[in-house]
């Protein structure tokens, strides 16, 4: 089947608009009000190989207050995409503090070679609005929107 | 179906490189040391996974070439430099290099049977080592015991059977790495079929002093798909007519072609497309409990999570894909059985398939290949500092940042699945909107993988 003139046209239009649409969801700012910021203080328990509690849920702004204790070995926390690592082992408890100024989910590790299970010592702090998820998964549906139109032959 | 081709043979360089016996036997060489010395460490060296040369350089190293770069890129390229099989293959040939006269093999000779000549084998291996990974991926001396058994099942086979059985139909890893092989932009083919139609000798298959016969059992004439091509060349040295070539085309240009589906491989990827976010979840989640309970081998919590994931793997991703497919030939308004329409349609979750491992070994090699940097310098754990880099510290790259890849990724797999998914509605002669079920599936898919690591 031969693609005329008016076929390639049509996807040429179908890939550009799929494109402004990409990129507008990924830049347009989202006008959602943040709460007043607020300190949170959490304590994060690190037994091998798990985090109590895994998943913290904070909002941007907040300022987050970690009080870090090992229950049974020598345990770090490493948060992703902000600058804490810091190690604790029973009897001796490390804190830090920071401001969540980036939203998302952001994955905490263990950064001391604990053990079999070390490498995936994982936790989860998640930084409210999710506006990275929202933004992914417009993504996802514009560009399954556009590839069907794409490719989708008359 | 043809496509579009560049002869990279045409290239004078890259000819004697492929037709000389040297190159395959140098590139196993090179990769036979690292092999053994990540069984020697895994069963002397520290149990501490993450300081062991065996677990950091095979699971975190060696996966990361082989998913982002070689799969994609080269397809079976790396079957064709495994060291695993090297053994077998060269007690096999009784040669390391050059080949016996005719290209004879030493092995009783067996027919591989028939009833296990698909698939189905390789399935059950891939499964099984799911089943243990997270004692395999983590404890090195389980590590080299489940290494040793390849290397062990190889070698039997190959004095027991022709040519590479174990490659073909047994290796776990093998199963993958052919189906996503059908992405990647490189194939061995004949250049023209009605010139082998005229060769009598077929010394591609049956071998002659220059090599041996297609070690993995595929007549090259008949080769249309990458799946079962380990690309190792033999049949370039072997043809007297010089009509086999390796060639540049297209990423996914085997999906093109519906000669050759099967159930047994769209199960597979099925399968396979199950296996991303369960890894996902039980390697990179923060659900500690289920992470215990797939360690814990033998234990309830253990039973439960097999259970889980032989249900998911084997019953709940291929059944929804199956109702999705029932669908798609409801609306097609056809008679053809909806097993025909959930093999065709399957070939669709291969790109998909391919984006979500690669988007799930994205964030588990960025993360963890730091640790590659002081197992080269201390392999075994025993303090050594051998380079100087032995006490570089464990440093996540890109962290808080692997979506920015991942994302891309997982959007390319998607666009080509929906591609793939149109294309086969148009070859069944049938309305596009069948395709949608499936293109549903596939985006809720996408969606949901999206959930794990954004």
């Amino acid at each position: 089947m031969m693609m005329t003139w008016l076929d390639t046209r049509r996807q040429i239009l179908i890939a550009a608009t799929t494109l402004l649409l990409l990129g507008a969801a990924i830049l347009v700012p989202l006008p959602i009000a943040a709460a007043a910021p607020q300190t949170h203080t959490i304590a994060i328990n690190a037994r091998t190989f798990a985090f109590e509690p895994a998943t913290v849920s904070v909002q941007r702004g907040d300022t987050v207050k970690i009080h870090f204790e090992s229950l049974d070995a020598e345990h770090g926390l490493y948060i992703d995409g902000y600058a804490v690592n810091i190690q604790a082992e029973p009897g001796r408890s490390a804190d830090a503090a920071f401001i969540a100024d980036q939203e998302g989910k952001f994955k905490f590790r263990c950064s001391v070679s604990c053990g079999a299970l070390h490498p995936f010592m994982i936790g989860e702090l998640s930084v409210e609005p999710d506006l990275p998820l929202a933004r992914a998964s417009a993504v996802t549906l514009i560009a399954a929107i556009g590839a069907v139109m794409f490719f989708w032959k008359d | 179906m043809t496509t579009s081709r560049i002869e990279l043979t045409g290239i004078p360089i890259v000819k004697q490189l492929l037709v000389s016996r040297w190159l395959q036997w140098s590139l196993v060489a090179a990769t036979l040391p690292f092999f053994v010395l990540a069984i020697l460490t895994g069963l002397a060296g520290t149990p501490a996974g993450s300081r062991n040369f065996g677990i950091v350089f095979v699971w975190i190293v060696w996966w990361a070439l082989l998913i982002l770069v070689l799969v994609p890129l080269a397809g079976r390229f790396w079957c064709a430099v495994c060291p695993i099989p090297a053994p077998g293959e060269w007690l096999q040939r009784r040669a390391l290099v050059q080949p016996r006269e005719g290209g004879r093999l030493f092995t009783l000779g067996w027919k591989f049977p028939r009833r296990l000549s698909n698939l189905w084998l390789q399935n059950a291996a891939f499964i099984a080592v799911a089943l243990f990974a997270k004692v395999i991926l983590t404890t090195p001396f389980v590590s080299a015991l489940a290494l040793l058994l390849f290397v062990t099942i190889a070698l039997v086979t190959s004095l027991l059977y022709e040519r590479r059985i174990f490659c073909r139909y047994i290796c776990p890893v093998g199963g993958f790495i052919g189906l996503y092989s059908q992405l990647a932009p490189a194939q061995v083919r004949v250049k023209d079929h009605a010139l082998c139609a005229t060769h009598h000798d077929k010394t591609c298959y049956t071998g002659n002093e220059r090599g041996y016969g297609c070690p993995w059992l595929v007549f090259p004439a008949a080769l249309d798909k990458n799946t079962y091509c380990g690309m190792c060349a033999e049949c370039l040295k072997t043809c007297s007519l010089d009509n086999v070539a390796l060639y540049a085309r297209p990423f996914g240009a085997d999906l093109l072609t519906n000669n050759g589906r099967r159930f047994d491989e769209a199960y597979r990827g099925l399968m396979m497309l199950a296996g991303a976010p369960l890894y996902t979840v039980v390697f990179m989640g923060p659900w500690a409990e289920i992470k215990q309970a797939a360690y814990a081998v033998g234990s309830p919590n253990w039973w439960g999570y097999a259970l889980g994931l032989l249900a998911l793997m084997l019953v709940i991703v291929p059944g929804i894909f199956f109702a999705c497919a029932a669908l798609a030939r409801v609306i097609a308004r056809v008679q053809t059985p909806a097993r025909n329409f959930f093999i065709d349609y399957g070939y669709a979750a291969l790109p998909l398939g391919l984006g979500a491992w690669a988007a799930f070994s994205l964030s588990f090699v960025l993360t963890n290949i730091s640790y590659a940097w002081a197992v080269l310098s201390d392999p075994f754990g025993w303090g050594w500092n051998l380079f100087g880099t032995a006490d570089w510290k464990w440093t996540p790259y890109l962290a808080g940042g692997h979506p920015i890849l991942q994302i891309p990724i997982l959007l390319v797999g998607l666009v080509a699945s929906i591609a793939v998914a149109l294309r086969t509605a148009r070859e069944q002669h049938v309305s596009q909107r069948a395709a949608l079920p499936i293109v549903a599936f596939a985006v809720t898919f996408t969606l949901g993988l999206v959930w794990l690591y954004v």
